[in-house]
């Protein structure tokens, strides 16, 4: 029993990190209407920035806050230099950039810092309470806690303050939005630049689960995928639940599906992502109009 | 001097040129139309004016030179273009819709008060406040585009086509409405329509747009008069 | 002269210097120029369903293994001899690539190209799972290759020749597909598939067929490179391959059947997933490159190629399909944006 107990609750945690980088994935999606591929690779490198600031002396608290300035920047940057170009365009078109863009990423991180991995300090320290026998790291409710806010505050955000207004308008009906005097540039810089900082975060708490090493987000991001798929793209809330039950799943799945095993995990996501695509395009969460192609 | 001074207007897609250089003026509080049949380039006129086509030529608002303005700024600078189809926010509320027209402004409490305005001219908006728009009817979508626009607070409107899709007992209302706005919120309006009949009562001026050039110009009531016009476009 | 007459009489260059290519280079150049012709076989199959049918697929890797395994398999354990287990990669793959299309009918953009990206981030580990038929993560040996006594060549050269044969046949095989019938519906499906469905193309089928075509292809490419390699194991088909065959389709052209050739130079000269101390530097390059190419050269270097030799006006049939594919990609808001502008003009 306490066995688990065990396997939820890390299953939780773990899900929480899918959520984390899925409502990054989420944000660019109802911003712009383009998934990012390079979403995970962007938040790796943003992850590699905090390990390097720390390298420098900085404590990590510093370190994360600074990293996560850093990447609102950035995001802005890569949405105003290479994403704008090809905005609005085909399909194929952004999927390919963006693929370009994780290519170029993940390779700069390796040439900058190498391709071996080291360790990334916790945000919340190691120590763990006991709950009905089974040890729950502080880490995994610091997770859970963090992204709760998260999603809290960019609900605030979207629902409650002109800018995000703006944003939803722009990624509904950008040529309705500019008659009305809202920049649509500017705004989708915002929103790659909102959805940069999220991904660093998540980055941030993934990486003392995972060890940091250039390739540490990819399979993270099939499940971030799954997680957004499941919550219908277009809502936070959704991906963060969707996580969880993703993560959840493949805790369950891996513990106690002897076909799964812990290598064939990867399954888990695949089958959630097909099952929804198929069954309920628009996820849990999502509106009608999330299932445009 | 004009609220609105067009000179020699070209304008077009890509290698098309649709306007062949059109000039006009519209004065500070009066209604004028543009009328034409399909494809004279009536949409592409309001284009050209707000600044979402490609367009070459002299346009002066308010006496400064706009004609090299994107959109965004010439709204800032109030004047409010209501496009064709619309441009509902779909996922937004009807609230929310009202909230992005008044944008650019930055006064509170001028807008929470335009926004009782609106739904004092529009009551069936009011009723739906709080619904997802894209819910909403033609004639209600219609009508929550004129009041965005009408969120701005403009000097200027600049309509295509508003009775487009409407049945006439709408239409009717919704330029009822639009006359009211008109001479109670002192807002000059640009309108290009097809129904000729209709726009020509409601209106002060006129001008008749053919394959890019106009063709006509004149009060209303002169428009009305015309034989050609009775003959081409009220049917009589 | 005329576009229709330089086109063959450039096939011909092409073919003549690949007749020509082994008897200049030393083994290991030829290696790798036998390892390029087979990648671009996979490459093409990837075109003819990105390019001329539309559908996104991130997956083309899980083919090229695929194929790559069922021959392996195909010689190590049942003795089958090598050429034979060509046709075997490609009807395992076809059949593979029909199953998957089914599904696919059903999920359209980003949508097919996130469940084809999973199904490549999972291919190795499938792979190591398999152990028992695979060999896990040890991989397996294939014996080296042969030439026969009365062909007079090298076994590099002899390699060189029995791929490029199979190339160029498939390439050919290819080439009347586009052309004709099925290549103008694909290209019907790509462009507008409602309009097509009322033209009575049969979507279903065309796009299923496309798909087991296409996985045919890379099953192919995937056996006469391991052929070559004599070595395989999960590492060798990691998700950087299912990149690089996208991005040798766009380096190409989309919808040409010459780009394939260009972007399998590409990859194959541009290691990127080759672990090697040079590998970081690459890989910047590569997705650099990849993104220039959507805002510079969205039509490919078979479209920089087309360019400059045609003087007159475009043929009909593939060239556009080549300058539809083109067209709709880069260029970006501009182009939609016009797009739109025209079908509402006033």
């Amino acid at each position: 029993m306490d066995r688990f107990i065990q396997v939820l609750v890390d299953g939780w945690a773990t899900g929480s990190l899918y959520g984390a980088l899925a409502v990054a994935v989420v944000l660019i999606y109802r911003a712009t209407g383009i998934v990012n591929f390079a979403q995970g690779e962007l938040a790796m490198f943003s992850t590699f920035i905090a390990w390097g600031l720390m390298q420098a002396g900085l404590p990590l608290g510093l370190a994360v806050l600074a990293t996560l300035a850093l990447s609102f920047v950035g995001g802005m940057l890569i949405e105003r230099v290479i994403i704008r170009p090809v905005e609005g365009g085909e399909v194929l078109t952004l999927v390919i950039v963006t693929l370009g863009l994780y290519i170029l990423v993940n390779s700069l991180a390796g040439w900058i810092w190498g391709f071996g991995n080291r360790a990334f300090p916790s945000l919340f320290g190691d120590g763990s309470f006991d709950v009905a026998g089974a040890a729950v790291p502080y880490e995994s409710i610091g997770i859970v806690v963090v992204l709760i806010a998260l999603v809290a505050i960019l609900f605030a955000v979207f629902q409650r303050t002109k800018v995000g207004l703006a944003m939803r308008a722009v990624a509904m009906n950008p040529e309705s939005s500019r008659l009305h005097g809202i920049s649509v540039g500017r705004t989708l810089m915002i929103g790659w630049g909102v959805a940069s900082l999220v991904g660093a975060l998540a980055g941030v708490l993934i990486a003392p689960r995972l060890f940091l090493d250039v390739n540490f987000m990819g399979a993270v991001l099939i499940y971030s995928f799954a997680a957004a798929t499941l919550g219908g793209f277009d809502s936070p809330l959704g991906a963060l639940i969707g996580g969880w039950i993703v993560g959840i799943a493949e805790g369950l799945a891996g513990t106690y599906v002897d076909f799964i095993g812990s290598d064939l995990k990867i399954l888990v996501p695949l089958t959630v992502i097909l099952v929804v695509l198929l069954i309920r395009p628009t996820g849990l969460f999502g509106s009608a109009e999330v299932a445009r192609a | 001097m004009s609220l609105l001074e067009v000179s020699d207007l070209e304008a077009g897609y890509g290698p098309v040129t649709v306007l062949r250089g059109i000039s006009f003026s519209v004065e500070e509080g009066r209604i004028v139309t543009v009328l034409g049949p399909n494809g004279a380039g009536k949409t592409t006129t309001l284009r050209a004016l707000s600044g979402t086509v490609r367009r070459s030529g002299s346009i002066r608002f308010d006496g400064k030179d706009v004609s090299k303005r994107s959109p965004e700024k010439l709204a800032r600078k109030s004047v409010a273009h209501v496009p064709e189809g619309r441009g509902t926010f779909t996922g937004l509320t009807c609230e929310e819709n009202l909230r992005v027209g008044a944008f650019p402004r930055r006064d509170k409490a001028g807008v929470a008060e335009d926004m009782k305005r609106c739904f004092g001219y529009f009551p069936r908006l009011e009723e739906r406040r709080d619904q997802h728009a894209g819910a909403m009817s033609g004639g209600e979508q219609q009508m929550l585009a004129i009041a965005r626009a009408l969120m701005l607070r403009p000097r200027l409107m600049l309509l295509d086509e508003p009775s487009l899709g409407l049945a006439p007992k709408l239409t009717a209302e919704l330029f009822k409405i639009l006359e009211k706005i008109a001479r109670e919120e002192g807002v000059t309006m640009l309108l290009v329509e097809q129904n000729a009949n209709l726009v020509l009562k409601f209106a002060d001026d006129a001008h008749v747009l053919e394959a890019g050039r106009i063709v006509l110009s004149g009060t209303a009531e002169e428009i009305q008069a015309d034989e050609g016009i009775r003959r081409s476009y009220l049917g009589v | 002269m005329s576009a229709k007459r330089l086109r063959p009489a450039a096939w011909g260059v092409v073919v003549l210097l690949a007749v020509l290519l082994p008897f200049f280079f030393n083994a290991y150049r030829v290696g790798q120029f036998t390892q390029a012709a087979a990648l671009a076989i996979a490459v093409l199959g990837l075109n003819l369903l990105v390019g001329y049918s539309g559908q996104i697929s991130l997956g083309h890797g899980a083919f090229f293994a695929l194929g790559a395994y069922a021959s392996a398999i195909s010689i190590t354990d049942l003795g089958v001899p090598y050429l034979l287990t060509l046709p075997i990669a490609g009807a395992v793959c076809a059949l593979a690539g029909f199953l998957l299309g089914l599904p696919a009918l059903r999920l359209r953009g980003l949508y097919l190209a996130l469940v084809t990206l999973g199904v490549a981030i999972a291919t190795p580990q499938i792979i190591k799972r398999a152990d028992g038929l695979t060999g896990g993560t040890q991989g397996m040996s294939l014996d080296k290759i042969t030439a026969p006594a009365w062909s007079g060549l090298a076994d590099d050269q002899w390699l060189y020749f029995v791929t490029l044969a199979v190339a160029a046949l498939m390439f050919v095989v290819a080439g009347f597909l586009v052309r004709g019938r099925v290549g103008r519906a694909l290209v019907a499906i790509r462009d507008n598939e409602i309009a097509a469905r009322t033209m009575g193309v049969d979507l279903a089928r065309f796009k299923i067929g496309v798909f087991a075509v296409s996985a045919m292809y890379a099953g192919v490419g995937g056996a006469l490179f391991t052929i070559s390699i004599g070595f395989l194991a999960p590492e060798s088909f990691p998700l950087a391959l299912s990149f690089a065959f996208l991005a040798a389709i766009v380096v190409g052209g989309l919808a040409t059947i010459g780009g394939a050739l260009f972007g399998a130079l590409f990859i194959e000269f541009v290691p990127v997933y080759a672990a090697d101390v040079d590998e970081a530097l690459a890989g910047v390059i590569y997705g650099g490159v990849l993104i220039l190419f959507m805002y510079l050269l969205p039509g490919g270097v078979m479209g920089l190629v087309r360019r400059i030799s045609s003087t007159k006006a475009t043929p009909r049939g593939t060239d556009d399909a080549q300058a539809g594919a083109g067209h709709r990609l880069g260029g970006g808001a501009a182009d939609a944006g016009a797009a739109r502008e025209r079908v509402r003009a006033q």
